[in-house]
């Protein structure tokens, strides 16, 4: 934590003074005034800190207003508090483009106003509420006062083009495929795309505020379905950080199992999109096959755990479903035929000339681009962002193994595949080696049991989901309730670079573009 | 190309040869599924799915659907990419108000005759969502609902038979 001390230093230099408190092996909270909320992001800029999450809360007549920055693994969990009769605060979207919309949802959700901030429309708010509403204060109830019926949002100003031959095209929300809702707004010149807007918040359903109030049972149920592509991983984080606030310690087994279910997630992710990708570009036999080795894979996790994308599996306190030494044995059978099925379809991929021809090339992030908005996950790393928090800030069971993090600098369609695929095998590693210390220790012992956390307790869940880095926070209130929950998606960070990768593409490849991604609409508009 | 062609080959029609417990009942049904659809639609179906407000856990149940374990089309059934060319809107998720008006207009671009069916514990009864200030809950509180298929999300042989049982009521 070298870092830390040196950037100390530099903000007592500057003035600003810090009140630390320990969170977690990899967590500090730091408590700054006000007024300084900008200069430390300024410092931090300087500093090559990685913006990562930010959320507010209300506590009484505070809004307590976070942001979460990362260096080398270690978190900074960054605290201010203002009054709520002035929720005024200088903005870091000025300094981070990565806060952009997150202060904006933190704007529409709570009515803090971010001074300076570059975009001053509204976010996650359509027409569900009104102007002056903010729905997670504490005097806006969990039902609102919606309308007969929710009119279209219809007055967002779009970026406007002009000139000879430039038209605009207006996608979504109900988009000609089987996704989900979102509305995209395209200036192109015949073919190409000059200009990508998005407009999000289509599948807002208030997760913030139902959160508010539930046991901690609930919480884990309702983290599931944040993104449901990412069941497992997101009550993973929430269960971190709820066993963080209560102090709990989960067992070994535990943990090894939590494991084996997000490298599970993942690689049923992966074989997917690599699959979808591939029906993107029309290369059907591609999709077929992949699409077939993820149903192999879904049927295993039904049959051994009880569920297809195994939600619900994870809860407070551990896991409700064992791998025994039989599930184990299977597994590993299974992860030889998946090797084997891999090493022929790979290579017939690898060797079709009109895949490459679409996807070299196409869907351009760069490196620079990939770290000005801070992208996670796959799509980072297919763009130099050498950054996995299983290996850089590991938890357990990912700090009893080493984890191969698959790397590419290219930025493109084909990085962000061979990415997804380096990362399947990885997986596949991982969980032989999970399964095979899970064999060292005695069968049983899944759930540690619960204390009642101390009102006002809080904790930061930080794990690796199969899209990246995912921040869950939550606070707890009296008698074991959540008083707040705010999971951080990485589509979140991720759709905004999403935006600048299509640029100078053509309009027919927006969607493979858009499913090398793969960004998630649910996690991103709670 | 030779790679792809032995892989073809060598995988086979996995349609047709799993035939264990699990896909006989699949076989069964959507032969069924085929029967009835034959005799609503002359040997068509047209399903336009609709996220309203989902988690996508239920979207991916849809696409498991198409893959060669269930391959969905060869009863009849297809996805279309327009409410105008649907016979069934298949609505996943809560409503979320944000997504009402849009759900409103699919339903009034879908000619009749039509059937929705809302997919998923969500959609059916509201689900860990119910209905608040974001949330409309169930699709029935929004647009008239023929059938329910219930999970979390259902599995793509619980929705087969929920086309089934679908049909059964209407006949």
């Amino acid at each position: 934590m070298s870092w830390q001390k040196t950037f100390l230093s530099q903000l007592d230099e500057a003035g600003i003074f810090v009140k630390s408190e320990h969170v977690s092996p990899v967590v500090e909270m730091w408590q700054i005034d006000d007024k300084h909320w900008q200069h430390f992001a300024k410092l931090a800029a300087e500093h090559k800190m990685r913006w990562a999450a930010g959320w507010a809360e209300q506590v009484e007549g505070l809004f307590y207003v976070h942001a979460c920055f990362e260096k080398s693994g270690d978190y900074v969990l960054l605290r201010t508090t203002i009054n709520v009769s002035k929720p005024e605060l200088p903005s870091q979207a000025t300094v981070y483009a990565a806060a952009n919309r997150s202060e904006r949802h933190t704007h529409d959700m709570l009515g803090i106003e971010f001074m300076n901030h570059p975009d001053p429309r509204c976010w996650t708010r359509h027409k569900a509420w009104n102007k002056h509403d903010y729905p997670l204060r504490h005097n806006f109830s969990v039902q609102g006062s919606p309308a007969k019926i929710t009119p279209p949002d219809t007055g967002y100003h779009f970026i406007q083009s002009h000139g000879v031959g430039v038209y605009e095209i207006p996608v979504g929300p109900v988009h000609a495929g089987i996704i989900e809702p979102g509305h995209f707004r395209f200036q192109a010149v015949g073919e190409l795309i000059l200009n990508l807007e998005e407009r999000l918040g289509y599948v807002h359903k208030g997760t913030e505020k139902i959160a508010e109030g539930r046991t901690p049972e609930s919480l884990a149920k309702l983290a599931g379905r944040v993104s449901g592509d990412t069941c497992v991983s997101h009550t993973w984080a929430a269960c971190i950080a709820m066993e963080q606030a209560a102090g709990v310690e989960i067992s070994k087994r535990a943990a090894l199992i939590r494991g084996i279910f997000a490298e599970r997630e993942r690689i049923a992710n992966h074989l997917g999109d690599i699959g979808a990708i591939c029906n993107d570009v029309a290369f059907t036999f591609a999709f077929m096959q992949m699409m077939r080795l993820k149903e192999l894979w879904c049927r295993t996790n039904y049959e051994l755990f009880g569920h297809r994308f195994l939600m619900d599996k994870i809860v407070v306190g551990g896991v409700v479903v064992d791998v025994t030494e039989a599930a184990g044995k299977f597994i590993f059978t299974e992860i030889e035929q998946l090797r084997v099925e891999l090493a022929d379809l790979i290579p017939a991929i690898d060797l079709n000339s009109s895949l490459e021809d679409r996807l070299y090339t196409a869907g351009y992030l760069s490196p620079e681009t990939a770290a000005h908005f801070g992208t996670l996950g796959f799509v980072g790393r297919a763009s130099g962002q050498d950054f996995d928090v299983r290996r850089d800030a590991p938890y357990a069971p990912y700090d009893s193994v080493q984890v191969k993090v698959a790397f590419e600098d290219q930025g493109d369609i084909a990085s962000r595949f061979w990415v997804r695929y380096k990362e399947i095998n990885a997986s596949m590693k991982l969980i032989e080696q999970f399964v095979e210390q899970l064999a060292t220790l005695p069968e049983g012992d899944l759930v540690a049991d619960w204390q009642t956390p101390k009102a006002e307790s809080y904790g930061l869940g930080i794990v690796d989901g199969w899209r990246g880095e995912i921040v869950s926070y939550v606070r707890f209130g009296e008698n074991n309730t959540i008083a707040r929950f705010y999971p951080r998606d990485p589509s979140q960070l991720n759709w905004e670079a999403l935006e600048k990768a299509v640029l100078n593409n053509i309009v027919p490849d927006f969607p493979v573009c858009n499913k090398s991604f793969n960004c998630s609409y649910s996690g991103c508009d709670l | 190309m030779l790679n792809t062609f032995k892989k073809i080959f060598s995988v086979g029609m996995v349609t047709e040869k799993y035939k264990a417990a699990y896909d006989e009942e699949l076989e069964t049904l959507g032969i069924e599924i085929k029967r009835r659809i034959d005799h609503k639609f002359t040997g068509s179906l047209a399903i336009r799915a609709v996220d309203a407000g989902s988690c996508n856990g239920c979207e991916l149940e849809i696409h498991a659907l198409n893959n060669p374990f269930y391959d969905v089309e060869r009863f009849g059934i297809h996805f279309v990419a327009s409410p105008r060319h649907a016979d069934i809107l298949l609505v996943t998720g809560v409503v979320s108000r944000h997504m009402e008006t849009a759900l409103l207009r699919t339903y009034d671009a879908t000619p009749n005759p039509k059937w929705v069916i809302a997919m998923g514990d969500c959609a059916s009864c509201g689900g860990e969502f119910g209905v608040s200030y974001a949330s409309c809950g169930a699709v029935s509180n929004v647009i008239p609902v023929d059938m329910t298929i219930n999970g979390c999300p259902p599995t793509p042989l619980v929705l087969l038979k929920g086309l089934l049982t679908l049909m059964e009521e209407k006949k």
